[in-house]
């Protein structure tokens, strides 16, 4: 009998914990989390804030599937060592698992830069739902937050305390928001939606020195930009991204590049053990290597590779890649793989329209023929078209003028295409 | 498990639109033509779309694929597939209509409910015998179909 053990209880955890059970009904399952929640979708924590989702509705799935899947929940224990040679994890308490195949989907953890001040004032991340109870608590009618980051993570909070009735200040070091998700246009797009709102935003900035509200207490009372220019708040949030927590391998001499390297079977360097999510390297089939993608849908299908490969079933990782639709602000956005090919690299074709009265831009970057990118605004209902030819690798010089066009479908594909599709 | 899609046949399509009337009915609340265009509000919303590239069209839904991207992706868990039936749902309860489901849909097949900020997509109207779709079509383009699991 396998004992499997998952250290993690987010979305890579549970599509393994899922996958194991579909191939193997009898080994034993533990899952293992610091947090003390049985599984809950972290995006939904901007709704928690804002108070448009309670609690009780985050839950990832119904509550009685860890008990029909036969898995054994440990909350509110960290994982402290890993012995790959003894094939045990040691846990807070002390307690030791023995395992035969171990998964590490633990996560990253919120990036804070080191800005004077910064560490000896409260300031809050924005990655879990104890993050948002604390920010929840904090937060009092008319507050003003600054928000260091404008990338998803800190415009999603920027939403829930603009619902709230706090004025906003967004800082974002990179020339435009969502830098790593969307082009310049597509960035200016979302930052006017974000500046109708009522926030503001600020781009090529940094926090350079946080200022307290009296000597020796934690309290905010404003930050110091890198211009100089001070802006007050009560509030500071960083969201910055992410650090895959590689710490957890230290000493295990499991392979860590920029996170724990796994092969197209989400296995580490060590027998036995397996990771994915936030904390892994994987591959990406736009780049043809690894690289981090930390998102929540490739956590998830990572989480399923491993799973059944864990559980004997050979699978190979097809793969993902970064995508992120955004629907913050009332906006609708959605954008794959390489979004900004950079200027002068005569390899990539980029195709793009935009129609600005109907809030409409549309892009898809082609190399060698086939979809590397695309970034859809306004009207989205048929990305997922082009996202499925990316994902297969498609060549579509034959068609590729069609795939702007605003009747886009299953017709604008070769028929012979089209039927395969159908046919499934 | 059984894996049922309906399987739709652009050689026989000719572009009625009556699925997606008939769908739009079915999932409204009074189930009564008149009344789910006419009187509810919002108006339901219909999971097929026909597409037109003339003198070609194609009735279009969700597919309830083996391998589901719409609900691996899912941010909240929303989206499920049944382990008995292999119907793909959306519960609207628990979809905050962030659209990464149809991001990944390699059909095209989902739809913005947008007044109710959810995703809309074909049930495959369980509690019918025959979906309201292919029960009306008149051309026999959409048929009930055993795919493979």
């Amino acid at each position: 009998m396998t004992r499997y053990v998952i250290v993690g209880n987010s979305a890579g955890g549970v599509g393994a914990a899922e996958a194991i059970r579909q191939v193997d009904r009898h080994g034993s399952l533990t899952m293992v989390s610091e947090e003390p929640y049985p599984a809950y979708s972290r995006p939904l924590i901007a709704r928690y804030l804002s108070g448009e989702t309670p609690e009780g509705q985050m839950a990832y799935r119904p509550a009685g599937d860890y008990q029909a899947l036969g898995i054994e929940l440990v909350l509110g224990r960290a994982l402290q060592g890993i012995d790959t040679a003894g094939q045990t994890v040691r846990l807070s308490d002390g307690r030791l698992l023995p395992w035969d195949r171990l998964l590490l989907a633990v996560g990253g953890t919120p990036i804070v830069p080191p800005t004077e001040g910064l560490a000896e004032h409260e300031h809050f991340t924005f990655t879990t739902l104890d993050d948002a109870k604390r920010l929840a608590r904090h937060l009092s009618a008319g507050s003003h937050a600054v928000v260091v980051g404008g990338g998803l993570i800190g415009i999603s909070v920027a939403e829930a305390l603009v619902k709230l009735g706090a004025a906003v200040t967004i800082v974002e070091l990179a020339p435009q928001v969502l830098g790593r998700a969307l082009d310049s246009c597509a960035g200016e797009i979302a930052r006017r939606a974000i500046e109708r709102a009522g926030v503001q935003v600020l781009t090529g900035r940094t926090v350079a020195r946080v200022i307290g509200r009296a000597p020796g207490a934690p309290a905010v009372s404003a930050v110091v930009l890198d211009d100089g220019a001070e802006i007050v708040c009560d509030t500071l949030v960083v969201a910055i991204g992410v650090r895959p927590r590689v710490e957890v391998v230290a000493g295990t001499g499991i392979a860590v590049g920029r996170g724990i390297v796994v092969d197209r079977h989400m296995a580490t360097s060590a027998p036995g053990v397996y990771a994915c999510g936030d904390v892994a390297e994987a591959y990406d089939f736009v780049l043809g290597g690894n690289r981090l993608t930390p998102i929540w849908p490739n956590a998830y299908l990572g989480g399923r590779i491993a799973g059944r490969n864990m559980a004997g079933e050979e699978t190979v990782y097809e793969g993902g890649t970064a995508m992120n639709s955004l629907h913050s602000f009332g906006l609708s956005m959605m954008s794959a793989g390489t979004v900004d090919p950079p200027a002068g690299d005569g390899s990539y074709e980029v195709l793009s329209c935009q129609d600005a009265g109907r809030g409409i831009y549309k892009k898809v970057i082609l190399q060698e023929g086939r979809v590397v990118g695309m970034i859809f605004c306004g009207a989205i209902e048929r990305a997922g078209i082009i996202f499925g030819l990316m994902r297969a690798r498609v060549a579509v010089d034959g068609f590729k003028e069609r795939l702007l066009a605003d009747d886009l479908g299953l017709l604008s594909l070769p028929a012979d295409l089209r039927r395969e599709l159908m046919q499934r | 498990m059984s894996r049922l899609r309906i399987v739709s046949d652009e050689a026989a399509c000719i572009g009625c639109h009556l699925c997606e009337i008939h769908c739009l009915v079915e999932h409204s609340r009074s189930r009564q033509i008149v009344k789910a265009f006419r009187r509810e509000v919002p108006r339901a919303l219909a999971r097929v779309h026909v597409e037109e590239d003339l003198p070609v069209t194609l009735a279009v839904q969700c597919h309830h694929c083996s391998e589901p991207m719409c609900v691996y992706a899912c941010l909240t868990g929303a989206m499920r597939k049944d382990s008995e039936t292999g119907i793909v749902t959306s519960d609207p309860e628990r979809c905050m209509g962030c659209w990464t489901c149809i991001m990944v849909c390699p059909y095209g097949a989902l739809a913005r409910d947008e007044v109710r900020g959810v995703v809309g997509k074909c049930d495959l109207c369980q509690h019918l015998v025959t979906p309201a779709c292919v029960a009306h079509c008149p051309n026999e383009a959409l048929t009930l179909a055993e795919a493979e699991p």
